[in-house]
């Protein structure tokens, strides 16, 4: 089941890379004609200002590393696409989770994501009667699409980009989720955000609200019993910019408590640096709080992110 | 479902001292943050020469009368940065009509601009002044 998903993951990346060549072939072949030398508007434009399409969420989308933000990933401007692909690693005192995706930002208008996320109970598996570095694999498909408002040209009004977008994700351990109260595999989020950049004092505010079902973010399944539907969890974050290169800031993240296993609500400080528009790295210190049963799951967030 | 504000203060903390915390600058305008005459006249003018060599938007300016943008374009800064001057042309719309810029465009101008200041060692704080009062100009300089 695990190896479907990674198959499939695998072929997903394949052919967005694919894609890659042909899109850019046929963006030559239209500059083939006349004389004079008609400026031509690549398609991986790069076009963006540094910093401002965003890290990568451990979902998989673009925005903080936790949070969500209603910018589309990449830096294609609305003329543009952009690609990103993630690899993030939070290691945890009982367990660690990697997430690797992809995310297509198209003329900043709709964001397409992918993320395989693999949750490993490394030795704390046996406690829990699952084996040692027994995983749970979940894949999350998100789309995103920008409404209104445009994060860096909004400074005379406090107008904030805003988005809506929708996350599939899809665990592949059925039985075990049942085992432990779940009500199901796979759920879909709804959330709504709001991003603002307030570029004369270098800071950046968001928030968002997640209508959602996920346990521990899908990774321990969808409602229970008890508590099947779906609930408003809030998304905040602020950063501050030290350069266009750095910036600092926290995230908090709320989170349902479907199975009663105390789950709680996430936190992270970051840091991030822009090293160019093709690559970025994340530093966290990150707080999820208690995962099954496990207290004090706190720990080192490390996100490299590459782009075209 | 919440934690407990314990739990939460230190989070409050955090996000209060970055949204209250940042230092104000002192009594003077943007415009002797910048420089004054010489530093606008000088980030003005090795931006456009940034833009001449910039590949990406070196085209645009075809048959433009540089050292008169120059001077036109410190009439502007000026003005919109608290100096002594009043800069009174035609609207951006108008002089931008027909050259079917993108936003691309506008933002490289804007990575010229920032490399003009950088290379005056002007400050990110005092840089992000100035590029919050030309932010808003995209939308009258992109695709007239």
């Amino acid at each position: 089941m695990a190896l479907m998903h990674f198959r499939r993951a695998i072929s997903f990346l394949l052919l967005s890379m694919l894609a890659l060549p042909a899109i850019a072939v046929a963006q030559e072949t239209t500059d083939a004609s006349g004389d004079e030398p008609e400026r031509v508007h690549p398609l991986f434009d790069a076009g963006k200002l540094l910093a401002t399409g965003g890290v990568s969420q451990v979902e998989g989308a673009g925005g903080g590393g936790l949070a969500t933000w209603a910018v589309i990933g990449g830096y294609g401007t609305n003329d543009g696409v952009g690609v990103t692909v993630h690899e993030t690693f939070i290691g945890l005192r009982s367990f660690d989770l990697n997430s690797a995706g992809i995310a297509v930002g198209l003329y900043d208008r709709v964001e397409l994501s992918y993320a395989h996320q693999t949750f490993d109970t490394l030795d704390t598996g046996v406690a829990l009667g699952l084996g040692r570095n027994f995983k749970f694999d979940e894949d999350v498909y998100g789309a995103k699409v920008r409404l209104f408002g445009q994060l860096v040209y909004d400074q005379s009004s406090w107008l904030p980009q805003t988005a809506v977008g929708v996350e599939y994700r899809s665990n592949d351990r059925p039985d075990i989720l049942k085992a432990v109260g779940a009500q199901d595999a796979n759920g879909v989020d709804f959330y709504a955000a709001a991003t603002k950049l307030v570029l004369a004092e270098s800071l950046l505010v968001s928030g968002a609200v997640r209508f959602t079902r996920a346990n521990q973010f899908g990774i321990l399944g969808f409602g229970s019993a008890a508590h099947s539907d779906y609930q408003p969890e809030f998304e905040g974050s602020v950063a501050y910019l030290f350069s266009k290169h750095f910036a600092v800031g926290a995230e908090y993240r709320t989170k349902p408590d479907n199975l009663g296993f105390s789950e709680q609500n996430a936190y992270d400080l970051f840091a991030a640096y822009f090293i160019n528009k093709h690559a970025s790295v994340t530093l966290a210190y990150v707080d999820l709080g208690t995962i099954a049963t496990r207290r004090d799951q706190n720990g080192v967030f490390a996100s490299l992110q590459l782009g075209i | 479902m919440y934690r407990p504000l314990r739990q939460t203060a230190p989070v409050l903390a955090t996000f209060a001292f970055l949204l209250f915390g940042v230092p104000v600058s002192a009594d003077t305008t943007l415009y002797d943050d910048l420089g004054g005459k010489d530093g606008v006249t000088a980030i003005t003018a090795v931006m456009i020469d940034n833009a001449l060599a910039d590949d990406r938007i070196k085209a645009t300016f075809d048959d433009i009368n540089i050292p008169r943008l120059k001077g036109l374009l410190y009439q502007q800064f000026c003005t919109l940065t608290g100096g002594p001057c009043q800069y009174k042309r035609r609207s951006m719309q108008e002089t931008h009509a027909g050259l079917n810029l993108h936003e691309s465009d506008f933002n490289a101008l804007v990575e010229d601009l920032e490399a003009a200041m950088d290379a005056r060692d002007i400050p990110w704080s005092t840089q992000v002044k100035l590029l919050a009062i030309l932010a808003p100009m995209e939308r009258d300089v992109v695709k007239q």
